[in-house]
C-alpha cells in the first residue's frame, strides 16, 4: 500500500506535471529548431510569436464566450486555437516579407540576423502589452479536472490523491497528435522531403529545383502553428502573463540544442529532457520517502536537491554543460562550434 | 567630425529643451543615465565593435557590478559574521576545492571508463558536503535581525572604491564565462551568455546572504552631499539666494550635478583608454581577427585569448557601469534588472551609434537613453492626438492611454530595425 501511495505521489507531482510542461517546452523548442534548420538563426521572437497566439487565443475565446458559443465541457479556447494560428502565421508571413527577406537575400552574417529578431521580438513584446496589457488573465473555462483528487482517493482508498487537470491531459493529448501530423509531413510528403532536403544542403537542394522561397514561407507556417500551440497550452495551463513567454524561450533553446538543433525529434526530447531534470530537482521528496522507509529512517528535512526558485536555473544550467561538452546534442544536429 | 559635432549639438538641445519645459531637475537625470549607458555601449561596443563577439548576457555583467557598492560601501554586520560567516566562507572554498578537483580528475582520468563515475561521485558527494556545510550557516546569517540585515554586510569603505571593484567583479564572471563558452559559434556564444546573466540574477534574487536578495538593500551611501544638509548649510543657502533659485531646487541641482561630473571624468578615462587601445597594434590585431579569423590565425595570432581577453574587458567596463548605477540610485533591487532594459537596449545604443566607433557608442547611448525616457511622453501625446475623436470616457480612449507607456519597446524596436536597414553602419560609422 506504501509503495501505491509513494508511486501516486510521485505521479501526481513530479510525472504529470513534467510530462505537460515537457510537452509545451518541446512545442517551444520544435518552432525554434525548425526555423534554426531552414532559416539558420536563432530566433529570439520565438517567446514573443508564442505570446502572440495565446493572446489572440485569449481574445478570440472572450469573443466566443460574448456569441455565447462553446463546447463545454472543453474548454472555448480549442475553438478559438485555429482562427488564432491563422491570424499568427498571417503576421509573421508579412514580417518575413518585410524584414527577414532584405536579410535573407544579402546573405548577411547570422548575428546580425539574431539582432533583427530581438528587434522583431520587441516590437511584438510592446503590440502585446498594448493590446491586453501586462497583467495576468485567465482563459481557461468549462470542465476543470479530468480526474479529481478527492475521486481518485474514494475510488481507490489510497491515502494519496491523484488530479488530472484538463489543461494537462490537453496539452498531452495535443502533444501527441501535432507531433505525429509534423513527421508525417516532414517525412510522407512531398513539400515535407523537400524542406528535410534544403536544411541537409542547401545547395544541392536548389540545384534540384526546390524553391527556397517557398521551403522558407512553410518553415515559418509550421514553426509558427507549433509556437501558437505552445504557447495557448502554457496559456490554459498556468494563465496568460505577457513576460513569462520570454522565460520560456531559454528553457526552449535549451531543449532544442538539447536535443540538436536542426532535428525535430531531438527537440522533443529535450524538452522532456529538460522539465523532468527541472521538476525533479526542485521537488521535495520527503513525502515519497516517508511512504517508503521504515519509521526511524524517516528524513527530517525536505530532501529537495535545490530550492524551487532556482528552478530556471537548472534547465540554463543543462544548456551551458551541453554547450560544453556535446555542441552536437544528443542526436547529431547541426554543430554549433 | 563638424557632422559629428552637429550630432552631439542636438542632442543636447534637445536635453536642454526637456530642461526649459520640464525641469532641470529631469534634464540633469536624464543625462546621467545617458552618460550611464554610454558606458554600458561603450563596453559592448569593445566587444563587438573590436573584436565580433557577440553577448547577449550584459544585464548580468551589469548586475554584478552592481554588488560591488553594497560589498565596499555598507557596512559590516559583525552578529552576522559571527553566526556564520566563516562557515559560509568554508563552504565557498570547499565547492571551488571540489569543482577543481573534479576539473582535475576529468583531465587525468582521459581515456578511462572510469571518468563518468568518478566525476559524478565526486560532484554528488561534494554537492551533499557542501550542502551540510553551507545551509546552517546561511539559516544562522539570514535569522539575525533580518528585516534590516540578514546578511554579512560590506566593508565599510568609500562607496568610490566600489566601481573600480564593480568592473573587477564583472571581469572574474566574465573570465569564467569566456573560459568555457568562447570558441562556440557566435549565436551559441549569445544564447550561453544569455543563460548565464539569468543564472546571475536568479542568485542575486535568492542568495540573500549576500545583498539580502529581493529584499533589496536601501540607503547605501553617497560619495557626494545629501540635499538635506545642503540645505541647513548657511554657505549654500546664501549661494543660492546670490544665484536666485530656491534652496529646494538649488540642492537637487547641485547633488545631481556632482554625480554628473563624476560620471564625466569616468566616462572621460573609459574614452580615452578605448581610443587608445583601439588605434595601438593592439586594436589592428583585435579587428583583423573580427574580419577574417583564419588569416589572423595563420599570422601566429592566438585568437580564442584575444577573444578572451576583448571579452573580459568589455564585460569589466558594464560591471564599472553597473557599479556606477547602483550608487546614482543608492540601492540595489535585483528585481529591476531585466533584458529587454540592460541587454537589449544597450545593443540598439550600440547599432544605432555605430559599431566599431567608440563616439558613435557614447552619441548612441546619449540618443536611445533619451528617447527611452521621453517615448512615455510622446507617446502619451501622439496617442491623446490619435483619439482626440472619442469622448473623454470611452473605454478604448482610456485603453490607449494607458497602453502609451509600453510605446518604449515598440519604438525602439522599430527603431533597430529601421536602423539595420537603411543604415547599418549607423550614426557614426567606423573609420
Amino acid at each position: 500500500m506504501d509503495y501505491l501511495n509513494a508511486i501516486t505521489a510521485l505521479l501526481n507531482y513530479v510525472v504529470i506535471p513534467a510530462a505537460s510542461y515537457g510537452s509545451q517546452l518541446a512545442f517551444g523548442a520544435l518552432g525554434v529548431t525548425i526555423i534554426y534548420g531552414i532559416l539558420r538563426f536563432s530566433n529570439f521572437a520565438g517567446g514573443e510569436t508564442m505570446a502572440w497566439g495565446a493572446m489572440f487565443t485569449l481574445l478570440f475565446t472572450g469573443l466566443f464566450q460574448s456569441l455565447g458559443i462553446s463546447i463545454k465541457p472543453l474548454p472555448t479556447a480549442i475553438l478559438a486555437l485555429p482562427l488564432s494560428i491563422i491570424v499568427t502565421v498571417s503576421l509573421i508571413l508579412i514580417t518575413d516579407r518585410t524584414v527577414y527577406r532584405f536579410y535573407r537575400k544579402k546573405k548577411i552574417d547570422t548575428s546580425i540576423l539574431v539582432i533583427v529578431s530581438f528587434g522583431v521580438a520587441m516590437i511584438m513584446n510592446g503590440i502585446t502589452r498594448i493590446m491586453v496589457g501586462p497583467s495576468s488573465r485567465n482563459f481557461f473555462d468549462g470542465e476543470r479536472f479530468f480526474i479529481k483528487a478527492r475521486d481518485f482517493k474514494n475510488s481507490t482508498g489510497l491515502a494519496e490523491g491523484l488530479s488530472l487537470k484538463v489543461s494537462q491531459g490537453i496539452t498531452i493529448i495535443s502533444a501527441i497528435i501535432f507531433v505525429s501530423l509534423l513527421f508525417w509531413f516532414l517525412y510522407k510528403t512531398k513539400t515535407g522531403k523537400s524542406m528535410r532536403a534544403y536544411s541537409d544542403n542547401e545547395d544541392l537542394a536548389l540545384l534540384s529545383g526546390i524553391n527556397p522561397e517557398k521551403v522558407v514561407s512553410i518553415a515559418w507556417i509550421i514553426a509558427t502553428s507549433l509556437l501558437v500551440i505552445g504557447g495557448t497550452l502554457y496559456g490554459l495551463d498556468k494563465g496568460f502573463k505577457p513576460y513569462v513567454y520570454y522565460m520560456l524561450l531559454l528553457p526552449s533553446f535549451a531543449a532544442a540544442i538539447l536535443g540538436g538543433l536542426g532535428n525535430p525529434l531531438g527537440a522533443i526530447a529535450g524538452g522532456f529532457v529538460i522539465a523532468f531534470s527541472e521538476i525533479t530537482i526542485t521537488y521535495a521528496f520527503k513525502k515519497v520517502f516517508v511512504y517508503l522507509l521504515p519509521e526511524n529512517l524517516e528524513p527530517t528535512g525536505l530532501v529537495q536537491l535545490i530550492s524551487t526558485d532556482y528552478k530556471f536555473v537548472v534547465s540554463y544550467s543543462i544548456l551551458i554543460l551541453v554547450l560544453l561538452f556535446r555542441p552536437t546534442g544528443i542526436f547529431k544536429g547541426k554543430s554549433v562550434v | 567630425m563638424r557632422k559629428n559635432a552637429f550630432m552631439f549639438l542636438i542632442m543636447f538641445t534637445l536635453i536642454a529643451i526637456v530642461g526649459v519645459f520640464q525641469s532641470w531637475t529631469v534634464a540633469f537625470m536624464i543625462i546621467n543615465m545617458c552618460i550611464i549607458s554610454s558606458i554600458m555601449s561603450l563596453g559592448v561596443n569593445i566587444q563587438w565593435g573590436y573584436a565580433g563577439l557577440f553577448n547577449i548576457g550584459i544585464m548580468g555583467f551589469v548586475a554584478i557590478g552592481g554588488l560591488a557598492p553594497v560589498i565596499i560601501a555598507t557596512p559590516p554586520v559583525f552578529e552576522a559574521w559571527e553566526a556564520g560567516g566563516l562557515r559560509v566562507l568554508i563552504a565557498l572554498i570547499f565547492g571551488i576545492f571540489t569543482f577543481f578537483f573534479a576539473t582535475f580528475t576529468w583531465k587525468k582520468l582521459k581515456n578511462s571508463n572510469l571518468r563518468p563515475p568518478a566525476i559524478t561521485l565526486i560532484l554528488v558527494c561534494g554537492f551533499f558536503i557542501y550542502r551540510y556545510i553551507f545551509d546552517p550557516a546561511v539559516e544562522a546569517i539570514e535569522k539575525f535581525n533580518p528585516t534590516v540585515d540578514g546578511n554579512l554586510g560590506g566593508l565599510g569603505l568609500p562607496i568610490l572604491l566600489s566601481w573600480p571593484v564593480g568592473g573587477l567583479f564583472a571581469a572574474a564572471a566574465a573570465w569564467l564565462v569566456g573560459r568555457v563558452s568562447l570558441g562556440l559559434r557566435s549565436d551559441y556564444l549569445a544564447i550561453a551568455t544569455l543563460g548565464v546573466s539569468e543564472i546571475i540574477i536568479f542568485i542575486m534574487k535568492n542568495e540573500d546572504w549576500i545583498a539580502r536578495g529581493v529584499k533589496n538593500v536601501i540607503g547605501l551611501p553617497r560619495p557626494v552631499p545629501y540635499e538635506i544638509d545642503l540645505q541647513q548649510s548657511a554657505d549654500f543657502i546664501y549661494w543660492s539666494q546670490t544665484i536666485g533659485i530656491n534652496v529646494v531646487d538649488a540642492s537637487s541641482l547641485f547633488v545631481k550635478g556632482c554625480y554628473t561630473i563624476l560620471f564625466l571624468i569616468v566616462l572621460f578615462i573609459i574614452y580615452w583608454l578605448c581610443e587608445k587601445a583601439l588605434k595601438s597594434p593592439w586594436g589592428r590585431m583585435m579587428r583583423a581577427i573580427r574580419d577574417n579569423e583564419v588569416a589572423a590565425e595563420a599570422m601566429g595570432k592566438n585568437v580564442t585569448s584575444r577573444h578572451l581577453q576583448v571579452f573580459v574587458l568589455g564585460s569589466a567596463v558594464c560591471g564599472i557601469a553597473g557599479a556606477m548605477l547602483v550608487t546614482l540610485d543608492s540601492q540595489l533591487t535585483p528585481t529591476s534588472y531585466h533584458p529587454l532594459r540592460f541587454t537589449f537596449l544597450i545593443w540598439v545604443m550600440v547599432i544605432v551609434g555605430g559599431s566599431g566607433n567608440n563616439l558613435g557608442s557614447i552619441l548612441g547611448g546619449f540618443i536611445i537613453w533619451f528617447f527611452w525616457i521621453e517615448v512615455e511622453t510622446i507617446g502619451h501625446f501622439v496617442m491623446d492626438v490619435l483619439t482626440s475623436g472619442f469622448s473623454e470616457n470611452n473605454s478604448f480612449r482610456i485603453h490607449m492611454l494607458n497602453s502609451a507607456a509600453y510605446m518604449r519597446y515598440l519604438t525602439l524596436g522599430l527603431i533597430l530595425i529601421l536602423v539595420l536597414r537603411f543604415n547599418p553602419k549607423g550614426l557614426i560609422p567606423e573609420k
